[in-house]
C-alpha cells in the first residue's frame, strides 16, 4: 500500500505541492513564449510531459552504468533525442501546430524541468518510479500553461481554443482583447499571481525570512 | 556505486552505446517520418493556394484539397523581365532560386525588404468549371516590422482587381501586425485595384474608406506592418514584379 502511495505522491504532487513552474520557478522561458494561444500551450504541454516522463525512464534505466563524469552529457544527448523525435512526430502529424511552436519545441532540450528531473530524481530512484515522476511533473508543468493560456487567450483575443467567447470589437463584438495579455511578458504577471495563490493555500511553501 | 568501478574504457563505451542508439532513434523517426512531413507541407501550401483562389471550404479534408487543386489550379512559370512562360524542371522553388546568384538579380530601388528576387518565378493559374481562367495567384513577400512576410495575390482575369490577400507566414505581433491574417482585413481587399492608368497605384492607408478602389484601410496599431503589406504590393505589382506579366496578360493566350 505504501507503494501506491509513494506513487500517487510522485504523479499528482508536483502538481500543486511541489510544482516546477511555481514552487521551483523552471522552465519559464517556454511557459512565457507560447501560452499566447491555449492549443499552442496544450501542445506543448503534452510534448514537454512526453519528453519528460521517456527521459527519466530511459536515464533511471542506464542509471547504474552512467559513469558519473560524463552524466550531464549522456543526459542531454537522451533528452535531445526524445525532443528530435517529438519534433518530428509534430511535423508529421499536426504540422499547423508545429508551425505555431516553430523553435520552441527543440528548445525543450534547454528546458530545465526535464534536465532538473533527470539528475534530481531518475539518477537515483528505479524506472517505473522515475516514469511516474516525469509524467507528474509534466502535469505541473501543464497545469500552469493550461491555466495562463485559458486566462490570455479568453482576455486578449476573446477565444477559447478558438471559439469566440467574447466578441472583439474589430470583429464587430464589444470587446476589447487586452493588449497586454496578448505579449509574452504578461506570463510574468500571471505566473506571479499563480505562485501567490499557491503559497497561500499551501502555506508551507513560502521560505522562512532569513 | 559505480563511481569506484569507473574506468576510462568503460565510460568510452558507454557514450559510443548511448550514442549510437540515440542516433539510430533520431534517423530512424527522420526517415520514417519524412514522406508524410513533405505530404503536408506541399498540402499546407496548396490549401493557401485554394484559399486565395477562392475555392476553399472550412472542414475540406486532405484528399478534398489535392483533387480540387488537381482539378482547377495549374502551377506555371513566369520570366519575371518578359513576363512570359517558360518551362522550368519539377520541384523548382523559386525562394531556392532568389539565393542563387545564377538564377537570381539584385533588387535595387526599394524597401521591400530583401535584397535578390529570382528570375523565373510560379504563378498559379486558377481555372473554373469551363475552363477559363478566372484568376491567377501570385506569391508574394516582403518584409514587416519583424520579418518576411510570405502571402498570396489572387487577382482577376482582367489583371487589375484584386481577389484576395492570403498572408500564410508571417512573425508579426498577433493581434496588432497578426490581423494581416484576419478574415475581416482580408475580405476589404476583394475588389480593390492594382493599377490606375498603368501605374501601381493600391495604397494601404489611414481612413481609405470603403469605396475608394485604390486604398485599403491600414492595420491600427501596427503601421510598420500595414507599410509592409504596402511595400510589398508595390514591388510585385510594380516592373520588376510581376507588372510585365499582368499588363501582357499571358494567360489569356
Amino acid at each position: 500500500m505504501a507503494d501506491t502511495k509513494e506513487m500517487k505522491k510522485a504523479l499528482f504532487g508536483p502538481i500543486l505541492d511541489s510544482n516546477p513552474i511555481a514552487l521551483h520557478v523552471l522552465g519559464i522561458c517556454s511557459a512565457l513564449a507560447i501560452t499566447t494561444k491555449l492549443e499552442t500551450a496544450l501542445v506543448m504541454s503534452l510534448a514537454l510531459t512526453s519528453v519528460c516522463a521517456f527521459s527519466n525512464l530511459f536515464i533511471s534505466i542506464i542509471r547504474n552504468h552512467i559513469p558519473s563524469s560524463v552524466r550531464i552529457i549522456i543526459q542531454m544527448t537522451i533528452i535531445a533525442s526524445l525532443v528530435i523525435v517529438v519534433d518530428q512526430v509534430l511535423k508529421a502529424y499536426s504540422y499547423e501546430i508545429s508551425k505555431q511552436l516553430s523553435v520552441f519545441v527543440g528548445l525543450i532540450i534547454t528546458n530545465c524541468i526535464v534536465m532538473g528531473r533527470a539528475e534530481a530524481y531518475a539518477m537515483k530512484s528505479p524506472p517505473t518510479m522515475s516514469f511516474l515522476d516525469g509524467i507528474g511533473n509534466g502535469l505541473g508543468y501543464s497545469f500552469i500553461l493550461i491555466v495562463i493560456g485559458t486566462i490570455k487567450e479568453l482576455f486578449g483575443f476573446g477565444t477559447i481554443l478558438g471559439f469566440e467567447i467574447l466578441p472583439l470589437v474589430q470583429n464587430g463584438g464589444w470587446y476589447q482583447g487586452n493588449g497586454l495579455l496578448i505579449l509574452p511578458f504578461s506570463s510574468f504577471f500571471l505566473i506571479g499571481g499563480m505562485i501567490w495563490f499557491i503559497r497561500t493555500i499551501r502555506p508551507e511553501q513560502v521560505e522562512a525570512k532569513d | 556505486m559505480s563511481a569506484k568501478k569507473e574506468t576510462f574504457g568503460k565510460t568510452v563505451g558507454i557514450v559510443v552505446a548511448v550514442c549510437l542508439v540515440c542516433s539510430i532513434v533520431v534517423s530512424g523517426a527522420a526517415v520514417g517520418l519524412r514522406t508524410m512531413q513533405q505530404t503536408n507541407a506541399a498540402l499546407d501550401k496548396k490549401t493557401n493556394i485554394l484559399t486565395a483562389a477562392g475555392l476553399y471550404e472550412t472542414g475540406m479534408n486532405n484528399a478534398a484539397v489535392a483533387e480540387v487543386y488537381e482539378q482547377f489550379v495549374q502551377e506555371r512559370f513566369v520570366d519575371l523581365e518578359t513576363g512570359a512562360y517558360v518551362e522550368m524542371p519539377e520541384g523548382y522553388d523559386m525562394y531556392k532560386a532568389a539565393k542563387d546568384p545564377e538564377m537570381s538579380s539584385r533588387v535595387e530601388g526599394s524597401n521591400v525588404g530583401f535584397t535578390r528576387r529570382p528570375d523565373v518565378a510560379s504563378v498559379y493559374v486558377v481555372k473554373n468549371e469551363a475552363g477559363d481562367v478566372s484568376r491567377v495567384v501570385l506569391p508574394v513577400h516582403g518584409s514587416g516590422l519583424w520579418d518576411l512576410m510570405y502571402g498570396f495575390l489572387a487577382v482577376d482575369a482582367d489583371g487589375n482587381t484584386i481577389a484576395e490577400l492570403i498572408y500564410y507566414q508571417h512573425k508579426e505581433t498577433p493581434g496588432l501586425g497578426g490581423e494581416i491574417q484576419n478574415p475581416a482585413w482580408q475580405a476589404l481587399w476583394e475588389g480593390k485595384k492594382l493599377f490606375d492608368d498603368g501605374e501601381v497605384a493600391i495604397q494601404v492607408k489611414k481612413q481609405a474608406g470603403r469605396d475608394n478602389p485604390y486604398a485599403v484601410d491600414a492595420l491600427s496599431g501596427a503601421t510598420l506592418t500595414s507599410n509592409g503589406v504596402q511595400n510589398t504590393l508595390q514591388y510585385w505589382a510594380g516592373e520588376n514584379g510581376f507588372g510585365p506579366y499582368l499588363k501582357q496578360q499571358s494567360w489569356r493566350s
